[in-house]
């Protein structure tokens, strides 16, 4: 019994990660309606990101987080401004096609720099555990699960109570209509953007605690986040978080159950039976 | 004069909005049917629905005795009625010749047969000039006669146009008229048309129906329902009822 | 998106194919085992981005688990062989129909339920990942650890069995190439070509003009498949390996399209001009980097996707129809009307 609590816990943890990067991908689909096939490309950007930082100047990926959701948001904000928001009235397979460009950019620029070997933060609690009764967790997921939960805590205040938040909301929308009111639409999709990469790269360094950096990670992530967000429903951020769980958790469970080669398997499968019942998720609005 | 198609009873409503209400009528063989009134009153809806392209939640269609509710839009094609849309979808990447062939490729499997067919069409709508030009290169009224075109090429029994002067100025206005005058007269092709613009209205309906709010308010002559104070009163509102408008 | 190309051949446009064709032709009399080696997989890759090319450019419908059909025919046309002493010519005719199926699910489950655009490409990336972890547990065909058909010496040519020399394969694909481009020219005069570009440009009106808009992206998908899968048997018999990692990689996917992108989607030329792009273009980035000195695994496919981008930004339409422009071969009328 507890073997299976340890299991469930473990993917719940990670799951909370993954809904992190998922939750980006939400916000840029949801309001810009660019297919970020890039997004796993970003969290691999964030997840090397926390690598360099952990390795020169021996900063915890925990306290890196920001700096490097710092530094994603520049290139989400750059990318969306100077290349993609030519492509939002596009027909959709240019969008796709010119993401799935930048991801190979991104993903082989990274295979250059960093070479084809598994990187790692190496974090001291790196093996610890907490005991919780009869359960043990790994500290990493832990903490890493913690300041997920924590960066959208404060992503649902933002665009709850902040003004640019609510302004992006209105976009999101009704795009004709937050231009009639004066609203700087390219500059809240830009925004937004950035938000949604700045989501993935924190996901991306928290990942680094748990798992072995490498950038073939990287196709995994962006279908991960994707099947994530369809689960969970488009548009909703409670959604992507408990679409991020539930992948997770089936995950582990499948990877337990069956061999851990296949863990993902039951992921894909769980997206085509979503996509064939359900299209809208579990708490999303039809589109 | 046998009804072409019929329309009994037919309902739609939008999660509260009475789109369409127990709107009934029906257009003879070989006669030209006006559907106007004001917007919104739900006379695309009511196309929607005859079309196919709309489900109806209450009511019968029939087109020579023939059932058509629960038909897909291009089942109802394959039945004998081709529509128009309000804003034109012409296939834009594709020749004016191409746009056409696509329709008649619906009754002719052979390629060659369809394009002789397709080429005698746009001779009919005037527009054989253009008949190798992309269809996203041509003007408005030029377009209109595309999608008519394409409707005509698919060899219907009723041609259904939704709007198809709108933007037209009234020289276009004319020629349209002329066109779809001919048509009628030349083939015995029977149309019902939603129309905005009066002096098509008038100059092509046999007979007219008035759509407000969803109901049918009138029928009849043109020179008839242009009086009737219902009509009026749903056009110009109710103080402007009394006597007729000269 | 134009079609870049007339109804008529001009008489140009017909002699630069006839000096192409016999260029291709002569090849192996003066290349060497290098260049022939780049050649075939040129044409490898212009025959499989033809055959996506038909779903994509003429129906309009986004796959990007293409390869799929790849390696589930490299797999029953292999597993035919070396099991059962069934040659490539006859075993071809399965993984067709197999692979026509495999589109045929993927097609009826997305259009059935109304799955577009994006959600369709997720849908064909998901069988394909899908299929790929399942191959890798399937001990039958080796699993993870790969697939292999006897390699036979390449000295003499038995074109029943597919064993022979490199120039006997390069001109198995040079048929293959030559065959696709006139299966996709007659397909695009025909009626069924003539729906898929309605259904492309706009579902609605051709449900209008009495299109059953189901049934005819349903053709185009296992069409589709269905001529992939010849580029999946010639894999297995060229490479006589297979791994399940490779075969149904999305990687393996993008380099298919990428021909036909760069080429021009939905041009009959397109995805055989962008092949032929692309591989030297790879091969000099290589060499490039190799000469350097620099061990930089990825400079490849940097520069590809580098192009990808370029391509979709300034020339959308891909360079074919750039390229037909400037050679005077279209014959569209572009003016305004009156």
């Amino acid at each position: 019994m507890a073997v299976y609590l340890n299991i469930v816990a473990s993917g719940l943890l990670t799951g909370l990660v993954y809904g992190l990067a998922a939750l980006g991908l939400s916000v840029i689909f949801g309001v810009v309606r660019v297919v970020n096939f890039a997004h796993g490309e970003m969290m691999v950007i964030g997840m090397y990101g926390a690598v360099v930082l952990a390795g020169w100047p021996g900063l915890d990926p925990l306290l890196a987080a920001p700096l490097i959701a710092a530094f994603l948001f520049a290139i989400g904000y750059v990318l969306q401004r100077g290349l993609i928001n030519a492509f939002i009235a596009r027909p959709e397979h240019m969008q796709f096609i010119l993401l799935v460009g930048v991801a190979l950019m991104i993903v082989n620029g990274l295979l250059m720099i960093f070479g084809p070997d598994a990187r790692s933060t190496n974090v001291e609690y790196g093996f610890e555990t907490f005991e919780v009764g009869a359960l043990l967790l790994d500290k990493a997921r832990v903490y890493a699960a913690g300041a997920a939960l924590l960066t959208t805590a404060v992503l649902f205040a933002f665009f709850r109570y902040s003004r640019p938040g609510k302004a992006i909301r209105a976009c999101a929308d009704n795009q004709l209509g937050a231009r009639v009111v004066g609203l700087d639409v390219e500059g809240l999709y830009a925004l937004t953007f950035g938000l949604g990469a700045a989501c993935v790269g924190i996901a991306g360094c928290l990942m680094a605690l748990v798992v072995d950096v490498r950038s073939q990670l990287a196709p995994e992530y962006t279908l991960l986040s994707f099947i994530i967000v369809i689960i969970g429903g488009l548009g909703s951020l409670a959604g992507a978080l408990l679409g991020g769980v539930l992948i997770g958790i089936s995950e582990a469970l499948a990877g337990f159950f069956l061999l851990p080669s296949m863990k993902s398997m039951f992921s894909y499968a769980l997206l085509i039976l979503v996509l064939v019942l359900r299209p809208q998720g579990l708490l999303g609005k039809r589109a | 004069m046998s009804d072409l198609l019929s329309v009994e009873a037919l309902s739609k409503r939008f999660r509260g909005l009475r789109a369409v209400h127990e709107v009934s009528f029906s257009v003879p063989e070989h006669r030209i049917v006006g559907l106007i009134g004001p917007n919104g009153a739900g006379k695309t809806t009511t196309f929607n629905l005859i079309a196919g392209a709309l489900a109806p939640d209450a009511g019968r269609v029939q087109l020579a005795g023939r059932d058509l509710v629960g038909l897909r839009p291009d089942q109802v094609c394959a039945a004998g009625i081709a529509r128009t849309f309000q804003l034109v979808k012409p296939f834009a990447e594709l020749t004016v010749e191409d746009n056409v062939l696509v329709g008649a490729l619906h009754r002719r499997r052979r390629v060659a047969d369809a394009r002789a067919h397709a080429r005698a069409v746009i001779e009919r709508v005037e527009l054989g000039p253009l008949a190798r030009r992309r269809a996203a290169s041509l003007t408005l009224p030029d377009r209109k006669r595309l999608e008519l075109a394409k409707a005509l090429a698919t060899e219907p029994r009723i041609l259904l146009l939704d709007e198809v002067m709108a933007g037209l100025r009234p020289t276009e206005t004319d020629r349209m008229v002329g066109v779809l005058r001919a048509l009628n007269r030349d083939t015995g092709m029977a149309i019902l048309l939603i129309e905005h613009v009066m002096r098509a209205v008038m100059a092509l309906s046999d007979h007219v129906i008035v759509l407000d709010q969803g109901e049918k308010i009138s029928e009849g002559a043109p020179a008839d329902v242009v009086r009737d104070p219902r009509v009026i009163a749903c056009y110009l509102g109710p103080d402007h009822v009394p006597g007729a408008v000269a | 998106m134009s079609l870049g190309w007339p109804a008529e051949l001009p008489r140009r446009g017909a002699v630069l194919l006839g000096l192409a064709g016999a260029l291709l032709l002569a090849v192996p009399a003066f290349a060497d085992a290098y260049l022939l080696s780049v050649l075939t997989l040129v044409l490898w890759l212009a025959y499989a981005g033809q055959a996506w090319n038909v779903m994509m450019g003429f129906a309009g419908q986004l796959s990007l688990g293409h390869t799929l059909y790849v390696g589930l025919a490299a797999y029953v046309s292999g597993v035919l062989f070396v099991s059962f002493g069934i040659g490539p010519w006859l075993g071809v005719w399965l993984a067709i129909v197999i692979a026509a199926i495999a589109g045929g699910c993927i097609g009826a489950l997305g259009f059935r339920f109304g799955i577009r655009g994006v959600y369709f490409a997720l849908l064909t990336i998901a069988f394909a990942e899908f299929t790929r972890i399942a191959f890798d547990h399937f001990a039958w065909v080796g699993g993870s650890a790969g697939f292999f058909l006897p390699v036979a010496q390449r000295t003499t040519n038995d074109l029943l069995d597919l064993r022979g020399t490199p120039t006997m394969f390069y001109y198995v694909i040079l048929a293959l190439t030559a065959g696709a481009l006139v299966v996709c020219r007659a397909l695009l005069k025909s009626r069924l070509g003539y729906y898929w570009l309605a259904i492309r440009e706009d579902q609605e009106a051709a449900q209008a003009v009495g299109i059953d808009v189901f049934r005819y992206k349903l053709l185009a998908v296992v069409i589709s498949a269905g001529l992939t899968a010849p580029a999946g048997v010639f894999y297995a018999f060229f490479y006589n390996n297979m791994y399940p990692e490779q075969m149904f990689a999305i990687t393996r996917s993008i380099e298919i399209i990428l021909g036909a992108i760069v080429g021009g989607i939905g041009t009959l030329f397109g995805p055989v001009l962008g092949a032929f792009i692309l591989t030297p273009l790879g091969e000099l980035v290589t060499a490039a980097v190799d000469r350097a000195g620099v061990n930089v695994p990825g400079a490849k496919q940097l520069v590809y996707g580098g192009l990808m981008v370029l391509i979709v930004v300034f020339l959308p339409d891909g360079i074919w129809p750039w390229l037909a422009r400037r050679l005077g071969l279209d014959g569209a009328d572009r003016g305004p009307s009156s």
